[in-house]
C-alpha cells in the first residue's frame, strides 16, 4: 500500500448509467457520478433505498448494468480499476481456524498460506488501522470493532483506487464509530484513492464526508453535505431535521 | 511382527498406496470442509459408482477411464446447482446422488451378477498394482500442485466469495477446477477405500484439526499428521486383526476426531 503525502485528486471514477434489477424489479437506475481520489463520497437515504445494493454491485456481488470507469492522471486513458471493498459485516464461522495474518494472506499474500514467510506488508497494512497486536489473533474471536479494522486492512493492502466500505450498523459503539471515520479520513487524505461509504449516521456523514449523494433508487440530489442537507429533496426523505 | 507383516509385497504396496493416498484426500478434505462441501463430495462418491457401471457396459472393466470422466461431469453438473442458489441445493444434490447411485447399481446388478462388484462399497486396499501405484503418484501430486497455487484462493471464496472476487480471483473456473480436481481424486480411490469409506476419509482429518487448530498452517499441518498417522496405523491392525483395511482406517479417524472434539471444546 503505497501512502503519498496529498492524494493528487486527478484520478477519475465515473459511473455511468449504472442500474440494478431483481428479476423484472428494477432497484436502481440512471446513477451517474463522478468520484475524484482524496474524497469522501457518503451515499445516504431512506432504508430500502438501494445504498448497499449500489456499493455491493460496485464490488461485483450482484450483477449491475451500466459501466464503471476510471481514468488515471498520465494519459487520461481508462484502465482496469482496482477496488477495496469492506462489507458491513461477514459471518464468519467462530471455529474456524484461520488467524488474521492468514486472511490478509489468502486474499493478497503470494505464497501458500500454509507455508511460512514474511508478515512486514500484513502487519503495515494492520497499523494503519491499529490492530497489529491482533495480528495472531483467530478471526472467529474478534469483536465487530476488530473484525471492522481487520477488513479494512484487508481493503487497503490491494492497493485500491476506490474504497467501497458499508458502515458498521451493529456490534460497534460511539468510540469504535469515531475510531471508523477518523481512519477513512486518514485514508482518503494520506493514499492515493477515492471512498464512497455508505452511511446511517447523517451527523457522521456532516463531519467527515466531502460529498453526500442522497439515494432513493435513482439519485435524488448530490453535492456537498451542505447542499444535500438543506435541500427539499433531503427533507423528503428525513423530514426537517438540522444536522449541520 | 512389523517386519514380517513388511515381508508381503502386497502390504508393502497397500503402505506404499496410503502414503500417496492419505496426504492427498486430507489436503482437499481442508478445502472441502471449509467449503462446506462434504455432503458434495459425499454425492461425488456415490455418483463414482454409475460411472464404473458404464465403463463396465462400454466392456472398459472398473478400472476404466469413464468413472473419472462421469465424475467430473457429475461434479460440474452439481457445481451449477450449488451457483444457482436453490435454498433446496442439498435436496437437489440428494435426489442426484440417489439417481445416479441406483443407475449404478441397477447396471452392475443386471442378471443378479452385483456380488461380483460389492468390495467397492468397502474397496480392497490390499489389490492395489504398481500401475495403481503410478496413477496414485499421479494424484498425489497434482494435489500437491492444487494445493501450492490454490488453496489460499480456494480458502478466500470460502471465507467471503465477494471479496475474493474483488481481490481478481476468477471465482468460476476455481470453483469447477477444484470441483473436478475431487471428483478425480475421490473417483480414482473409491476401488481400495470404497464408496462407503471415502468421504469418511476425506472430510475425518480435517474435522479433526480444524476443532484444534487456530491458524492455516496448524490445520494443514495437523490434517496431514492425523490422515497419515490414521492410514498407517488402521492398515497395521487390519493387518493384525484380519478385518477390512478402509473400515480399520475409518475407525481410527473417528477416534482421533472424538479426542480432538473433545479437546477442542474444552479448550474454548
Amino acid at each position: 500500500m503505497k501512502k503519498i503525502i496529498k492524494p493528487c485528486g486527478l484520478h477519475c471514477i465515473k459511473l455511468i448509467d449504472v442500474s440494478v434489477s431483481f428479476g423484472d424489479k428494477e432497484v436502481l437506475h440512471d446513477i451517474n457520478l463522478h468520484i475524484h481520489c482524496g474524497t469522501m463520497t457518503a451515499i445516504i437515504g431512506r432504508n430500502g433505498a438501494g445504498k448497499s445494493t449500489l456499493v455491493r454491485a460496485l464490488a461485483g456481488e450482484i450483477p449491475y448494468g451500466g459501466s464503471l470507469e476510471f481514468r488515471t492522471r498520465e494519459d487520461g486513458n481508462t484502465s482496469r480499476i482496482r477496488i477495496g471493498y469492506v462489507p458491513q459485516t461477514i459471518n464468519i464461522d467462530p471455529a474456524i481456524p484461520v488467524s488474521v495474518a492468514d486472511l490478509l494472506t489468502v486474499y493478497h499474500g503470494k505464497r501458500p498460506v500454509f507455508l511460512p514467510g514474511s508478515r512486514d506488508e500484513i502487519k503495515k497494512a494492520l497499523e494503519v488501522f491499529d490492530a497489529a497486536d491482533l495480528i495472531d489473533e483467530p478471526v472467529g474471536k474478534l469483536s465487530g470493532g476488530q473484525l471492522q479494522r481487520v477488513l479494512l486492512a484487508n481493503a487497503i493492502m490491494g492497493d485500491p483506487d476506490l474504497l467501497l466500505l458499508d458502515e458498521p450498523v451493529s456490534g460497534i459503539d460511539k468510540v469504535g464509530m469515531d475510531i471508523f471515520y477518523e481512519k477513512i479520513t486518514y485514508l482518503k487524505e494520506h493514499f492515493d484513492l477515492a471512498v464512497v461509504l455508505v452511511s446511517h449516521d447523517l451527523d457522521y456523514v456532516a463531519k467527515h464526508a466531502d460529498r453526500v449523494v442522497l439515494l432513493d433508487e435513482s439519485i435524488l440530489k448530490s453535492g456537498s453535505p451542505r447542499e444535500v442537507y438543506d435541500s427539499d429533496e433531503f427533507r423528503g426523505v428525513f423530514g426537517d431535521v438540522r444536522y449541520m | 511382527m512389523i517386519s514380517e507383516m513388511l515381508s508381503y509385497p502386497f502390504m508393502r504396496m497397500a503402505f506404499i498406496a496410503v502414503l500417496l493416498l492419505a496426504p492427498a484426500l486430507g489436503i482437499l478434505g481442508t478445502m472441502v470442509v471449509e467449503k462446506k462441501m462434504a455432503f458434495f463430495s459425499d454425492a461425488i462418491g456415490h455418483s463414482a459408482l454409475t460411472g464404473i457401471a458404464i465403463g463396465v457396459l462400454c466392456g472398459m472393466g472398473s478400472s476404466g477411464i469413464a468413472v473419472v470422466i462421469y465424475a467430473a461431469i457429475f461434479a460440474i453438473l452439481l457445481n451449477e446447482i450449488r451457483f444457482r442458489g436453490h435454498s433446496s441445493t442439498d435436496t437437489i444434490i440428494s435426489v442426484m446422488a440417489s439417481a445416479s447411485l441406483a443407475l449404478g447399481l441397477a447396471i452392475l446388478s443386471r442378471g443378479g451378477s452385483f456380488s461380483g462388484y460389492s468390495s467397492l462399497l468397502i474397496g480392497d486396499i490390499l489389490s492395489i498394482s504398481r500401475d495403481d501405484l503410478l496413477a496414485l503418484a499421479v494424484v498425489f501430486v497434482i494435489t500437491i500442485a492444487f494445493a501450492f497455487f490454490f488453496f489460499n484462493s480456494v480458502l478466500a471464496v470460502a471465507i467471503h466469495p465477494t471479496l475474493a472476487k474483488v481481490s481478481g480471483i476468477r471465482f468460476r473456473l476455481l470453483e469447477h477446477g477444484f470441483a473436478v480436481l475431487v471428483a478425480i481424486v475421490v473417483a480414482l480411490s473409491i476401488r481400495w477405500i470404497g464408496i462407503l469409506l471415502i468421504n469418511a476419509m476425506l472430510i475425518l482429518p480435517a474435522a479433526s484439526a480444524r476443532s484444534i487448530s487456530g491458524n492455516l498452517r496448524e490445520y494443514m499441518g495437523l490434517t496431514l499428521a492425523f490422515s497419515i498417522f490414521s492410514s498407517v496405523i488402521g492398515l497395521a491392525l487390519s493387518y493384525f486383526l484380519s478385518i477390512a483395511s478402509g473400515p480399520a482406517i475409518v475407525i481410527i479417524s473417528a477416534l482421533i476426531y472424538a479426542v480432538c472434539y473433545v479437546y477442542g471444546r474444552n479448550k474454548q
